[in-house]
């Protein structure tokens, strides 16, 4: 795991310092609302419905045990004892107070984490595939890049004021849980013909009112490159990105209006005028980077372990959860745990302090102190030998961390929503949870099987619907709750805007629709491996549609 | 308005600005638009007097640059502290172009932001407070180092890791002798 060094402390404990001042010229009326709020939100704080909220960036989703206990006492300090974690791979807090800020600032700063550039229109936290250096189908670890580009993007004096946010996501395999196809740059390790790897560059993704797949700007970027050809695409954004509406101010709209054509040449040009300058990335550079992302000391295992075939031939809760929240790893006899954070009925995301400084105490135990944070909300033990997972299992049970739903219908996304957000229609939380409730059985959840289902409380898409296998977005309807339903829509390497299948529901019809889709699907499915998604695909909107507006 | 140069308050602005529309001076410095130097460029290039001119932040600097060296003074504009256009502006001339001059940051110029224009190539502020030169002097050194490189030659975080790396390996070499 990447270690701050003194410049990196450094620098966290001189923007500290610097808040700490910006704060004390607000309270003091030296500085306006106005002229405060981009400060503010360029250290992660919002003004939310009944409090401030602060977004802690979790570069790339990667924490240490120390960390992550840092953070549940954070939670109990300032806000109420809980974190809650995000589709961007970050945690908020949203019970804070303006005056304490700094000081909450300066806890985070002893734990080697900030809340730098989690808002305002700069270049965002950086963030990946969760199993990243783990992953068995992995080329190479994408978080060597997501530093690279933390440093790189850190206090950027030419890219502090875009026309919009901007964010970045890696991949470092094939199958893409980074989604990278759906941001503002997508980055894809591959290799080329010669045998060496580099990028696939995307831009131009995004959700939002006018959600757009990436498009391909170039195939393939040598590594050394990398930072050079990022500078060319922001320049080009900064400059032409348009700044007269809001809505249209995304890099999405740029590629869209002027085409990814006349897109690739401006940056090329830009790319050809400055890829030989001071950002070009010398190997040793890169190298002593890499080195702080060394795989941990794995045992040399082979076989499968006792403990393990064992508890799943006599525990069928075990063998329920070693199914469906494990995956496979790249090192022989080790697995990698996915914890969710999705017990039906509770808020998508949601942990108590008590929750986190359990899960630290076991990564602590059996995944070398390391824990990740997935886009879909939930954590992960990236490094746990096979031998330990019965342990493993059995301690997350204790905390109500055990739910082996990874992957089915109520592993719900769902954004904060009307019950936090200032800009929601619709809540998103409590229809989730809703949601979830009808999947509780765990026999019709494994039977259905994978199933993303993702909530938005309006049109900016925090909760990724566009891209879910069911998408729903709360809308407002003469003051009433409604929710649009979408279907087909995915985050992967076959990334694609969901279709509309009709006019908005009360939300007790959109729940009710949700079991209608799924009963629909079972129904129609050529066998129980073809998931929800591929018989949609195969079949269409028409029976779905048929089904749900049949019964309203 | 007070204007800061190299972090000291100048008292006189040593350009007088035009109106497009209004008579030029016979001598001394002046400030023109980028309207009146592409309408003039003929005359105004045939003066002896140091020149300037305010460019518009939504001017492709690409179609400027090469007649940069011929300015004395480059005003770059921030309608808004919030619109960063001119950022690009400010390193696509000093570092793709390599103007040498006067490069001065005018408009909703604010504390919190002088440290990024400062790294960007600026070297002059209008800003419309007393304590400019105080100001400044805290804002450039809220950070002792920097993660990125650009004209302003610091040596990013990056490359500063590489050479104590270098530095400890050869004492390690020396030791080892
Ligand atoms: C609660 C306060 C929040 C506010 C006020 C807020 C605001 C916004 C806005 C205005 C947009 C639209 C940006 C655009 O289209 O240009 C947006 C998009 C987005 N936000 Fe949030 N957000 C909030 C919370 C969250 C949370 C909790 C997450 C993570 C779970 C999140 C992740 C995202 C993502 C992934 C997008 C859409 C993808 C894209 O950038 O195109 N936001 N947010
Ligand atoms: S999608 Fe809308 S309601 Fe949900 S968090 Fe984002 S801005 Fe708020």
């Amino acid at each position: 795991m990447y270690e701050y060094d003194d410049i990196d402390q450094t620098l966290v404990d001189e923007r500290v310092a610097q808040f700490r001042d910006q704060v004390a010229r607000r309270l003091s009326g030296e500085i306006s609302e106005d002229e405060f709020k981009p400060l503010r939100l360029q250290n992660g704080l919002y003004l939310q419905l009944h409090a401030y909220m602060l977004r802690i960036a979790i570069p790339y989703g990667t924490l240490s045990s120390r960390q992550l206990r840092g953070l549940a006492q954070i939670g109990c300090t300032y806000d109420r004892g809980w974190g809650h974690f995000t589709t961007r791979q970050n945690l908020q807090y949203n019970w804070i107070k303006l005056e304490e800020t700094a000081d909450a600032l300066a806890d985070l700063a002893k734990i080697q984490m900030h809340a730098i550039q989690t808002s305002g229109n700069c270049i965002r936290n950086t963030t990946t595939d969760q199993f990243a250096g783990a992953a068995h189908d992995e080329i190479e670890d994408p978080r060597v890049w997501c530093e690279i580009i933390r440093q790189w993007s850190t206090f950027h004096p030419e890219f502090s004021f875009l026309p919009r946010k901007f964010k970045i996501a890696v991949t470092g395999s094939p199958n893409d849980r980074a989604a990278v196809r759906v941001h503002d740059i997508g980055l894809r390790m591959h290799k080329n013909a010669a045998g060496e790897i580099g990028f696939e560059v995307i831009v131009g993704g995004g959700l939002g009112r006018t959600p757009f797949i990436g498009k391909t700007i170039r195939d393939f970027l040598p590594k050394q490159d990398l930072l050079s050809y990022l500078e060319a695409i922001l320049r080009v954004y900064n400059q032409f990105g348009r700044r007269d509406n809001l809505y249209k101010a995304r890099i999405k709209i740029l590629v869209h209006e002027i085409g990814i054509e006349a897109m690739r040449e401006k940056v090329e040009a830009e790319f050809a005028a400055s890829k030989d300058g001071a950002l070009k990335l010398p190997q040793d550079a890169i190298d002593q980077i890499a080195a702080q992302f060394a795989p941990p000391a794995f045992e040399k295992l082979s076989g499968i372990s006792a403990e393990y075939a064992n508890a799943f031939r006599t525990d069928f809760e075990f063998g329920l959860w070693a199914r469906r929240n494990t995956f496979k790893h790249k090192q022989p006899g080790y697995s990698i745990v996915t914890i969710s954070l999705k017990k039906e009925g509770a808020p998508p995301g949601d942990a108590s302090a008590e929750q986190m400084n359990a899960v630290a105490d076991i990564a602590d135990r059996y995944s070398f102190g390391e824990i990740r944070v997935t886009h879909e909300q939930n954590l992960v033990l990236a490094h746990v030998k096979q031998s330990d997972l019965p342990a493993v299992f059995k301690a997350l049970k204790a905390y109500d961390l055990a739910t082996p739903n990874v992957g089915l219908a109520s592993d719900i996304i769902a954004c904060p929503g009307l019950d936090y957000c200032a800009l929601a229609n619709a809540r998103s939380i409590p229809i989730a949870q809703q949601i979830a409730l009808r999947f509780k059985n765990w026999e019709r959840a494994h039977d259905i099987g994978e199933l993303k289902i993702k909530i938005s409380g309006c049109i900016n898409a925090c909760g990724h619907h566009h891209v879910g296998h069911i998408g729903i977005l709360g809308v407002d309807k003469a003051g009433e709750e409604f929710y649009q339903i979408t279907l087909g829509g995915a985050a992967d390497e076959q990334a694609a805007i969901g279709d509309l299948i009709g006019p908005a529901l009360n939300t007790r019809d959109a729940v009710d629709a949700i079991d209608t889709l799924v009963e629909t699907y079972l129904r129609l499915r050529n066998s129980s491996d073809e998931r929800f998604l591929d018989t949609y695909r195969r079949v269409g909107l028409a029976p779905f549609k048929e089904a749900v507006y049949a019964v309203a | 308005m007070p204007l800061l140069k190299d972090g000291r308050l100048v008292g006189e602005d040593a350009f007088q600005p035009v109106a497009d529309d209004a008579a030029l001076p016979e001598s001394g410095a002046v400030l023109v638009t980028y309207a009146r130097w592409q309408a003039e460029k003929e005359q105004l290039s045939g003066r002896n007097d140091p020149l300037g001119i305010v460019l518009p932040n939504t001017l492709d600097v690409l179609d400027f640059g090469a007649e940069a060296e011929r300015f004395d003074l480059i005003v770059l504009t921030f309608p808004k502290f919030s619109d960063g256009r001119a950022y690009s502006q400010a390193r696509l001339l000093r570092e793709r172009f390599g103007y040498r001059g006067e490069l001065r940051a005018t408009g909703h110029v604010l504390q919190d932001q002088l440290w990024a224009m400062q790294r960007s190539g600026f070297d002059a502020f209008e800003i419309p407070r007393d304590d400019a030169a105080e100001a400044f002097a805290k804002a450039i050194s809220t950070f002792s180092h920097v993660y990125q490189p650009t004209g302003d030659g610091r040596v990013s975080a990056l490359k500063q890791r590489l050479a104590i790396q270098n530095k400890d390996g050869r004492r390690k070499q020396e030791a080892a002798e």
